[in-house]
């Protein structure tokens, strides 16, 4: 079993537990398995495609999975995964807000002209 | 271990070695490291909840020159955190308010003051004009702005962020450490209202981080202990817990990897999607006025008051609305008739407008967004309505 911490924004999604214990092999197992158990929680870390929103970050103990073997990181038991988003201050977390996918689409849109 | 180089020579009066003298019979930090800070410029982005410990502990250990830049006014829902502001300081520039505390702490601090607002035209200039930058500002564009400010300059980034009961620290920007934006390449999705006062939080939290990034200062300063560089510092108030994770320097960063693609300043409130989503509430949200509330109830028009706000709020004041709170609506939709006219609020407008685009979407014709939410009705309707 590996422990998912999970930020405060997300509390409120998974019964209000600081951390869920969860099986799998990898990185993407667990994930997996964390938002099969609470449902919930998936529109809030996954795109509608199936990809972790990019302002949330995955750490497999305390390295950044992007810089291991991302979601394909083998999991061994006491491990622990950390959920990481970014938070601004007094601002409302991206998290908390009920974003519309159309909202997330345009943005999106924004960032890759703009990186372009 | 990091360090900033200050070539200025300073010396310390009597009156000074006598202020600062815990500081000087440590070792740690002694005459040369006290001349160190005398002769360092440090820049507070923010005079708020972060700001406030921020400036105040860096003003007691004696930066020679604190700059503070802040256009905004000391509103009475700040003193429950920005301690550097008093209650007599209500209504007044918060820049104002902030340099009598400092100025009362340690009159030996040379302030400069920044009246404005931070911004892609100001910010390069700015920040050549200081050693290390704190940031202490609560919105994503700011955050983007003060890192890429940060890596065009050379300047540190002592960056604090928080939410609720949790909290960020580290230091950015340095030469070898990562930035921002090898953490968090994009901001997230904007809120309806960016920086709304919706999400709460506990107000000891800024104080506890705002410290932490003075802590970091003065390491950076004195060129003593191991900075938070490459470090991210996760504080879990709640739990009182701190964890660690390791933050690398991206070789692709836009900003400050090998072949950078930000070479300048951009517009940072188009970067974080904000004017495109401004345009959104008013292309696409139908919003009323509160008066126009006001006077369909009393002609008594049939009027449905939908409440999307927190059953804790519903408790300190509400309009008689009924209650399904934004995160349940989904669930709840087939509680509401579509066949009759809703007007949604919430506390100021920016969850209950987006109810309404779901209901919307959900093939509600007759639903508004009343504009200001319950804030908007206390204001100018009903002045016995508590605001909160």
């Amino acid at each position: 079993m590996s422990k998912i911490h999970i930020p405060t924004p997300l509390r409120q999604y998974v019964g209000k537990q600081a951390s869920v214990e969860v099986n799998g092999a990898t990185v993407g197992e667990a994930m997996n398995a964390l938002v099969a158990q609470h449902p919930e929680l998936k529109k809030h870390l996954y795109t509608e495609e199936g990809k972790l929103r990019a302002f949330v970050n995955l750490y497999l103990n305390d390295e950044d999975i992007r810089y291991l073997q991302k979601e394909a990181t083998a999991l061994n038991d006491s491990d622990s995964i950390s959920i990481v988003p970014s938070i601004a201050g007094g601002a409302e977390s991206a998290l908390n807000t009920a974003t519309t996918e159309h909202c997330w689409r345009r943005f999106s849109a924004c960032c890759r002209s703009l990186r372009g | 271990m990091a360090t900033i180089t200050t070539e200025i020579p300073v010396t310390l009066n009597k009156e000074e070695i006598l202020r600062y003298s815990r500081h000087l019979i440590m070792p740690e930090v002694g005459m040369e490291g006290q001349q160190k800070l005398k002769a360092a410029r440090v820049l507070c982005i923010g005079t708020g909840g972060l700001g406030s410990p921020l400036a105040l502990y860096l003003a007691a250990a004696g930066v020679g020159t604190l700059g503070l830049v802040d256009f905004d006014v000391v509103d009475f829902t700040n003193l429950q955190r920005q301690i550097i502001h008093s209650t007599a300081d209500v209504g007044r520039k918060k820049l104002d308010s902030a340099a009598d505390k400092l100025k009362g702490i340690n009159p030996f601090v040379n302030l400069r003051l920044f009246d404005t607002m931070l911004n892609s035209s100001n910010a390069l200039e700015m920040f050549r004009e200081f050693d290390v930058i704190a940031d202490g500002t609560d919105n994503f564009p700011t955050r983007y702005l003060v890192n890429d400010a940060c890596v065009l300059t050379g300047k540190p980034n002592v960056y604090g962020s928080i939410f609720r009961f949790e909290g960020q620290a580290s230091v950015f920007a340095t030469k070898d450490g990562p930035c921002y934006r090898c953490l968090y390449p994009e901001p997230p999705p904007p809120g309806l209202v960016p920086s709304c006062a919706e999400g709460g939080v506990l107000g000891i939290l800024p104080g506890l981080v705002g410290v932490m990034q003075a802590t970091e200062v003065v390491k950076l300063i004195l060129g003593i202990g191991d900075p938070l560089i490459g470090r991210l510092l996760l504080i879990d108030a709640l739990g009182m817990k701190f964890r660690e994770l390791k933050l690398r320097k991206n070789p692709d960063c836009p900003v400050c990897g090998t072949h950078p693609t930000v070479t300048k300043l951009i517009d940072y409130n188009e970067f974080c999607g904000i004017r495109g989503e401004e345009k959104a509430v008013s292309n696409g949200v139908p919003e009323i006025p509160v008066e126009e509330l006001k006077r369909r109830l009393d002609a008594k028009e049939d009027v449905f008051v939908l409440d999307v706000r927190e059953p804790h709020e519903y408790q300190i004041c509400n309009l008689g609305g009924y209650l399904i709170p934004l995160n349940d609506l989904p669930k709840r939709v087939s509680e509401l008739d579509s066949s009759r006219e809703i007007v949604v609020h919430c506390k100021m407008g920016g969850r209950s407008a987006k109810a309404v685009a779901f209901l919307q979407q959900s093939g509600f014709k007759k639903v508004h967004n009343l504009t200001g939410g319950i804030t908007a009705w206390s204001e100018r309707v009903d002045p016995k309505v508590p605001k909160y």
